[in-house]
């Protein structure tokens, strides 16, 4: 880790847009070289969040610390932080080199020096001979890749990212996440990072802080996220998802007449079960396990997996994925079966019923 | 087979169209045709064919005299002098515009645009109003006690300029506001996070982006000027004779009709050679494609 990476300090930042509160009283804590992202729906608050971290919206108070230094008052081209945007906003009047080099040249270093450390950053993102490319020459991921190197040539040390592989296709996208992951681990910058794409954010992330409504829903590591969601918008916001009314009384939990045997036990009240796609099972006839008859409603084949859609008895459609693999073609449902789904009490995963 | 499936309909179907759409333009050809090219012409043949044939005796007089010289300069000099000040006043006020919010933006517009679609002449003479002896700036200057005798606004150079300016605005003020709508604000944020204070931002990456348009207005404000006729001839009062003036005076008065068509031609000549050097001047091509990134 460089001496430079800083850690963040958000406190009770707020930001209002006349009567709508875009950011509702905020609390960071980030970590010197975490990765941390900014996850949530549109209108979330996310990017004004980063936005008013790289200093471009003020907002109505709250305090920014980056190291000891309280910087919420302090312009954006004084908090020396690296930004990539999410339409990477290069210069179109400068060639990639020059794009590369505006930091340095700002921060008067001399060209020869400049010169090494540009190469030296095309090379880290692997664009070692493009330098003299104009920046209408290059494609989506190397435009991307352009953004980066600019961002952190003068070794800032925090790194904001605005959803910045939106604008790429999924293959050119995840795989740009996992050289994004390399470099986060060469580098040992603090990262803010937005996406409202929940695998980008599980994939990249050392924590995942949920957005919503202007308010810190969660933060969490990926799989405290997934496997613990604290609430029912992060369970239905974090992967695929149906929620089953449960009520405990006397300890027991139950969901219509049926008992569900949870991983942990549970003080009385109203929750709800999320039932993962992933999680559920068609019965593999273990006493262990919970179990709930189904109607098979719908069957598709998705290449790697079949998916099942089926109506429990209170109505719920939930979503099952059975891998295609060899031996398990034969059994599959067809639709109008009844069949028995089974969840291992280990993956019940019960929320506070809102 | 010679002619692969449908190959020689699906050409004839091309053909038809760009027929069509050049049967479009076939107005608009004509027009220019016959009320530019054949006048133009016309002038040419004028200033090369006196009485007594071929001669070039009327481009000869455009050197040798200096009241021509002086012409020219004077034509020169204004035209230059009003393009830097729509320049000056021009850039921050599209500046101003370009930031506003759209509907605000359109407001300001309209004010910019309003005077535009005045008569030159009504304009013209309410500059006379405001700029003579006794008239709203001199009267409001004495009695604030700025000034103890009446300035000369008008009836020579500086009210030539001060008329001339007012009308060119626009003509600077519309193609770059087209430009920097168009700038997205994210380059100067970037500019920003990279550690461009405010000016260096503006110098480094703002001004570059706006030069496309800057140069578009730039070149519009200053070829108009250079065949300005009205505002000179009322506000000038004699003391300021442009090129176009001494056409009128040599058709009118003098009904040397060579003369007159030889400064014509030097004037297109002139605007045209402009045109060059500043398409020379800024690779315009690339800049146009800077919405485009």
């Amino acid at each position: 880790m460089p001496s430079g990476a800083l850690p963040i300090t958000v406190r009770g930042l707020v930001r209002r847009y006349g009567r709508v509160a875009a950011l509702d009283g905020i609390d960071l804590d980030v970590a010197r070289g975490e990765f941390l992202t900014l996850l949530g729906p549109s209108g979330s608050g996310k990017t004004t969040l980063l936005m008013i971290l790289a200093g471009f919206i003020r907002p109505d108070a709250g305090s920014i610390r980056f190291g000891d230094v309280e910087m919420v008052r302090t312009p954006p081209h004084k908090r020396n932080l690296g930004v990539v945007f999410q339409s990477y906003a290069l210069f179109p009047h400068m060639d990639v080199a020059a794009n590369i080099a505006f930091p340095l040249v700002l921060r008067h270093v001399g060209a020869t020096e400049t010169r090494r450390r540009v190469q030296a950053a095309l090379d880290l993102v692997q664009l070692g001979p493009l330098g003299s490319r104009r920046v209408d020459q290059l494609s989506g991921g190397q435009r991307q890749r352009v953004a980066l190197a600019r961002a952190i040539v003068f070794d800032p040390g925090i790194l904001l990212m605005d959803e910045p592989l939106s604008a790429l296709d999924k293959k050119l996208r995840e795989q740009m996440q996992i050289e994004l992951r390399h470099l986060h681990r060469r580098l040992g910058t603090t990262v803010i990072y937005v996406t409202h794409d929940q695998r980008e954010a599980l994939t990249l992330s050392d924590r995942i802080a949920v957005i919503n409504h202007g308010r810190v829903q969660q933060i969490d590591s990926p799989q405290r996220l997934y496997e613990a969601p604290a609430s029912h918008f992060v369970a239905d916001f974090i992967g695929d998802s149906t929620f089953l009314n449960i009520t405990v009384c006397d300890g027991v939990a139950r969901w219509r007449d049926l008992a569900i045997t949870t991983a942990k036990p549970m003080r009385d009240g109203r929750y709800l079960l999320v039932l993962r796609s992933e999680k559920l099972m068609l019965d593999k006839d273990s006493s262990a396990l919970n179990r709930i008859d189904a109607e098979v409603i719908e069957v598709v084949y998705q290449g790697d997996s079949v998916r099942i859609d089926a109506r429990l008895a209170g109505g719920e459609v939930v979503t099952l994925h059975e891998l295609a693999r060899a031996g398990r073609i034969a059994s599959w449902p067809s639709p109008g079966d009844h069949v028995r789904l089974a969840l291992d009490p280990a993956d019940t995963i019960l929320v506070p019923a809102p | 087979m010679t002619d692969a499936l449908n190959a020689a309909g699906i050409r004839a179907d091309a053909r038809r169209e760009r027929g069509m759409l050049a049967a479009l333009a076939i107005p608009s050809f004509l027009i220019l045709g016959t009320l530019l090219f054949v006048p133009v012409g016309w002038l040419f043949f004028l200033s090369v064919f006196g009485d007594s044939g071929f001669t070039l005796e009327n481009y000869t007089r455009m050197v040798v005299e200096p009241a021509y010289a002086s012409v020219f300069l004077t034509t020169f000099e204004l035209s230059g002098l009003v393009t830097v000040l729509a320049v000056f006043l021009g850039y921050p006020l599209s500046y101003m515009i370009a930031l506003l919010p759209p509907r605000a933006a359109s407001v300001c517009l309209t004010l910019v645009l309003v005077p535009f679609w005045t008569a030159l002449l009504v304009r013209t003479y309410a500059w006379l109003v405001l700029l003579q002896r006794r008239g709203v700036v001199n009267s409001l200057l004495m009695n604030w006690g700025v000034i103890s005798e009446p300035l000369a606004l008008v009836y020579n150079f500086t009210g030539t300029a001060i008329g001339m300016l007012h009308i060119m605005i626009p003509f600077l003020v519309l193609p770059l506001y087209a430009n920097m709508r168009a700038i997205d604000r994210v380059y100067v944020r970037a500019a920003a996070s990279l550690g461009a204070s405010p000016t260096s931002a503006f110098w480094r990456v703002y001004l570059p982006l706006s030069l496309p348009g800057l140069a578009a207005g730039t070149v519009m404000v200053f070829v108009i000027c250079l065949g300005f006729y009205v505002t000179p001839q009322f506000l000038g009062g004699g003391r300021v004779t442009t090129i176009s003036m001494k056409i009128q005076s040599n058709v009118a008065t003098y009904f040397d009709w060579g003369a007159a068509s030889a400064l014509g031609v030097a004037l297109l000549i002139i605007t045209a050679a402009v045109f060059w050097a500043f398409s020379r001047l800024l690779p315009l091509r690339r800049l146009t494609e800077i919405g485009d990134a």
